[in-house]
């Protein structure tokens, strides 16, 4: 069914881990060859599936104590067009993902804020202003998790 | 306590979480030894947890991403202990959000296709325990997916 081997999702799950692994550890660590190892990773990189690298960091130790995602409902679908609500959104720093959703709203939006506060002004002054913005849902995320998925050793 | 020094490491390294030390000091405006010491102490004080690899799914052939929004039954005390445990064993799940809102809990699930998805709808994410609303949102189109903080 699949380009990819267990082998390949073993290499993920470890670059999932920590990305910055040569490809000797992950050899030893997988207990194959470096060169083999080192064929892949570049197969999977040429191919797309692994599409870079990003920081996990701590956020709320930055200042970040406060992460919303908001439900997005446009109220004037076809008179302002999709491109206009977009293009305005995906300029707020604080707004840190977009996704075009089908289902009870348009869009799904993950904001980060200092406090509630900053999330409030955030709110009201960016994303209610928005071009077309009709009704909003917010929650606030308590905890996050991300697993290994369709990755985990079966 | 983070400073000034630290702030500027981390806004430098998270466009381009690859650089090579030497690299990061300059852009910093920092000695490579001071960079390498205050690196390591962001990654011991818990602050830089991990460098990780970003996964595109749809390019390993999981082409369907939904998400779904679930209510749990509260009057339940282990709900959430329980749900949570479930869904782990569920290799379809990629991420768990727990909410505070209208919405309890959060799984993002990925499937190969539709009829994959419905498989793993049925099967699985249905026989969880103490839900009593589902909604689904599918994923259509990412637009905007920063892996970057405005620090």
């Amino acid at each position: 069914m699949s380009d990819w081997d267990e082998v390949d999702f073993a290499i993920l799950r470890a670059l999932q881990e920590e990305a910055g692994q040569s490809s000797a550890t992950l050899a030893r660590r997988l207990g194959l060859s470096q060169p083999a190892v080192w064929r892949r990773v570049k197969r999977l990189e040429e191919a797309g599936v692994i599409a870079g690298r990003a920081l996990d960091l701590d956020i709320a130790r930055l200042g970040f104590g406060v992460t919303v995602f908001l439900g997005v409902k446009l109220a004037t679908k076809g008179r302002v067009s999709l491109d206009d609500f977009e293009r305005a959104v995906s300029a707020i720093p604080e707004v840190q993902q977009v996704s075009h959703v089908l289902g009870l709203y348009d869009y799904r939006l993950r904001v980060v804020a200092r406090d509630i506060a900053d999330f409030e002004r955030v709110l009201r002054r960016r994303i209610m202003t928005l071009p077309g913005v009709g009704n909003v849902e917010a929650n606030v995320l308590l905890s996050e998790e991300r697993r290994p998925g369709p990755l985990m050793a079966g | 306590m983070l400073d000034d020094t630290d702030r500027r490491i981390l806004r430098h390294l998270q466009t381009d979480p690859a650089m090579a030390v030497a690299d990061l000091a300059e852009a910093a405006r920092i000695a490579p030894a001071t960079c390498y010491k205050r690196l390591d102490r962001l990654r011991e004080d818990g602050v830089l947890r991990a460098t990780r690899a970003v996964i595109d799914w749809r390019a390993l052939g999981f082409s369907v991403e939904v998400s779904l929004r679930i209510t749990l039954d509260k009057t339940q005390s282990r709900a959430f202990d329980e749900v949570m445990a479930a869904a782990r064993e569920i290799p379809e799940v990629v991420e768990i959000q727990t909410f505070l809102g209208r919405v309890d809990l959060r799984l993002s699930v990925l499937a190969r296709d539709m009829a994959h998805y419905q498989e793993v709808y049925r099967d699985r994410i249905l026989a969880l325990p103490h839900i009593t609303d589902i909604e689904a949102l599918m994923q259509v189109a990412t637009l905007k997916d920063v892996k970057t903080l405005p620090i």
